[in-house]
């Protein structure tokens, strides 16, 4: 025992003497105790988390240099650059962040519907994310008005629009969000404050009560079984490892992967062919002057092809037959009254509304309940297993069709909404929905295979 | 204690007098920072309403005046050119003004106006917000053939519009022009930007 260890230890005894900074290092790293197979898909939370720290970090530094102000912005962007020192080098990582952000955040959330981590007792836990999901949204909302583009400019004030349709309070709400009467120096203004301050904050909070839930609950794993239900004598889960070393090490190892992906990209294709950085933007915004097609980038663009496919034939032919069939299905398999007796006024509330109430308003709802199914899944889903290894083909197909018509509806998004394009995304828009609502029979009625005891592993 | 475990009355109800009040307090020193994301008192000037005389408008006449930096167009139709509404119809894409954003419920109507007579536009294509040119003369001297009602024409991307903002079949503008919100303040004077009194 050298005096050099000796010292170390007594300067941690002072420390965890006065705060608890070995409690919390074992409580959360050495002795956190993880499942042993994680695989590829547990990779994207500790991705997230770089990606937060990688976009608070150039941030700070591009508000260095970056003015919000409707006469002064466009060109500070350019000055940052053409003129800062590796400005243009800071300003690429913020930007390929963004979108590798959506990235990583819906693959990790993909990984919620392979395995079933939203499912019991992981509910408050999925729902913080989902919270943080449309926070990030927000977040990016905001930051894309920024450069004050041409895009920039239209896609806010088409977004802003939006709330214009909501009946009574609509055209106030928009007036109080833009601080003027069109997108203006006010908007810019405040998008700045809440870009950079506000909703950062919130975004760390949540993130900080995400791993709190998580910790508390522990993570779920490929097998969808709980690693607590079988312990050693000393309370250690069998199939568990610490976090650290162990999985400390193998997410460096996800990080180098990723951020070879990520400069790769920075470096020498910033803009992504016009899937990161918009050409249009790359035009200061004009008033009197809209693109040839306004559309927002790609992550919000299967929500935008939802908003966009809810027009008045949709509305009668699409969601007039939905809602029937579904009340229907609803008030045939619950044997309960009240059940039945509120399926029917909700149905009806509802086609009442779609006589009266214009479709665009029914868009702005769609593109709501959209990200509010999110919400339900975990008493949606009703398979008495969680992971998709011992789940039947029912789900197996839904699980498909879903991806496939969120991607289709993403790239839909991008495009003009005429033809045959219009035509698959109001195809993609049900079949976005039915993957939700019939989720509570599929999962029910699904052959599903019996669950091992402890994780699969080799 | 001996009390260990009772609530003591008088001390909830305390409470929740105190919460409430609290709760109170919270949202009226809430309403400042809400009230402050208002449109500001300069931006509701140069947002305002604007007055305009148009006793001065003869019939076929059209008058451009500025509202929130838009061309708004002020034009007396003679009764020529209401007589082309009537017989244009069959040519437009919405004759009868169903696209909800593009007019006040008060100008929903076959001339698109309060008087007849009167029409008020934004002077802004709704293909991509060039702004069309007059060509309110109807047959070849318009330079639009023969049988061109009258109407605006956009030089940008050749929208057509007739002598009532609406939009003709087969042009890159989907939706007609927009009639912004006005008031008629005397018979001889409009308000642009403000609806009809007991108007929604």
């Amino acid at each position: 025992m050298n005096t050099k260890a000796g010292a170390w230890r007594r300067l941690l005894g002072w420390v965890d003497d006065r705060y608890p900074l070995s409690e919390t290092w074992e409580a959360h790293l050495s002795k956190y105790y993880a499942p042993k197979n994680f695989n590829f898909w547990y990779y994207f939370g500790s991705l997230a988390l770089v990606v937060l720290v990688l976009q608070i970090l150039t941030g700070i530094f591009l508000t260095m240099h970056y003015k919000p102000d409707t006469g002064l912005a466009f060109a500070s962007v350019e000055y940052i650059m053409r003129d800062v020192d590796w400005g243009w080098l800071i300003r690429y990582l913020h930007s390929t962040g963004a979108s590798l952000f959506f990235v990583v955040v819906y693959l990790h959330m993909f990984r919620a519907f392979l395995y079933g981590s939203h499912r019991n007792p992981r509910e408050l836990l999925w729902i913080i994310g989902v919270v943080i999901f449309i926070a990030l949204m927000a977040e990016a909302f905001m930051g894309y008005l920024l450069p004050w583009g041409n895009m920039s400019y239209w896609g806010a004030q088409v977004i802003i629009s939006l709330f214009d349709a909501i009946p009574v309070v609509g055209p106030g709400l928009a007036e109080w969000i833009r601080g003027d009467f069109v997108v203006a120096d006010a908007t810019l203004n405040r998008f700045f404050a809440l870009h950079v301050v506000a909703v950062p904050l919130v975004l760390i909070m949540l993130v900080f009560i995400h791993i709190v839930a998580l910790h508390k609950v522990g993570s779920n794993n490929p097998d969808g079984i709980e690693i607590k239900k079988k312990k050693d004598a000393r309370g250690i889960p069998l199939d568990g490892i610490p976090f650290h070393p162990y999985y400390t090490v193998k997410d460096i190892v996800g990080t180098t992967v990723f951020l070879i992906v990520f400069t790769v990209i920075a470096f020498f294709i910033p803009e992504l062919w016009g899937w990161f950085l918009e050409h249009d933007n790359f035009i200061p915004a004009n008033i009197l002057q809209t693109p040839q097609e306004i559309k927002p980038l790609w992550y919000f663009t299967p929500f935008y092809s939802i908003l966009r496919a809810t027009t008045s034939d949709m509305v009668a032919w699409g969601l007039t037959p939905l809602v029937i069939v579904m009340a229907a299905l609803i008030i045939f398999s619950v044997k309960r009254a009240r059940t039945r007796l509120v399926t029917s006024a909700i149905a009806a509330l509802l086609l009442i509304g779609f006589y009266f109430i214009e479709a665009k308003v029914w868009g702005v709802v769609l593109m709501g309940l959209a990200l509010g199914a999110f919400f339900l899944v975990p008493w949606l889903d009703r398979s008495p297993v969680k992971s998709i290894r011992y789940r039947g083909w029912m789900y197996k197909t839904a699980l498909t069709f879903f991806t496939i018509a969120f991607i289709v509806l993403g790239y839909l998004g991008t495009k003009p909404p005429s033809g045959l394009y219009s035509l698959l995304a109001k195809i993609g828009l049900v079949i976005y929905f039915l993957f939700f609502l019939l989720m509570p029979w599929y999962t029910t009625f699904d052959k599903t295979k019996p669950v091992p005891e402890r994780v699969t592993w080799k | 204690m001996s009390d260990e475990g009772v609530v003591d009355p008088r001390r909830r109800r305390l409470l929740i007098i105190t919460t409430g009040l609290g709760v109170v307090g919270a949202a009226f020193a809430a309403t400042p920072f809400v009230k402050s994301m208002m449109p500001s008192a300069r931006a509701k000037a140069a947002g305002a309403p604007v007055e305009v005389d148009i006793s001065r408008i003869e019939p076929g006449q059209l008058l451009t005046v500025e509202w929130r930096g838009q061309p708004v167009w002020i034009l007396r139709r003679t009764p020529e050119m209401l007589n082309s509404l009537k017989e244009d119809v069959s040519l437009l894409v919405d004759p009868d003004s169903h696209v909800d954003s593009q007019q006040p419920k008060y100008a929903q109507n076959p001339t698109r106006s309060i008087k007849p007579e009167v029409l008020v536009l934004v002077g802004i294509c709704t293909h991509l917000g060039c702004s069309p040119e007059r060509r309110l003369e109807a047959g070849s001297e318009s330079g639009l053939g023969s049988d061109w009602p009258g109407g605006f024409f956009c030089p940008c991307h050749g929208s057509k519009f007739d002598l009532a903002g609406r939009v003709f079949k087969n042009v890159p503008a989907p939706i007609n022009l927009r009639v912004p919100p006005h008031r008629y303040v005397v018979d001889t004077r409009i308000l642009i930007g403000v609806d009809q009194k007991g108007a929604a």
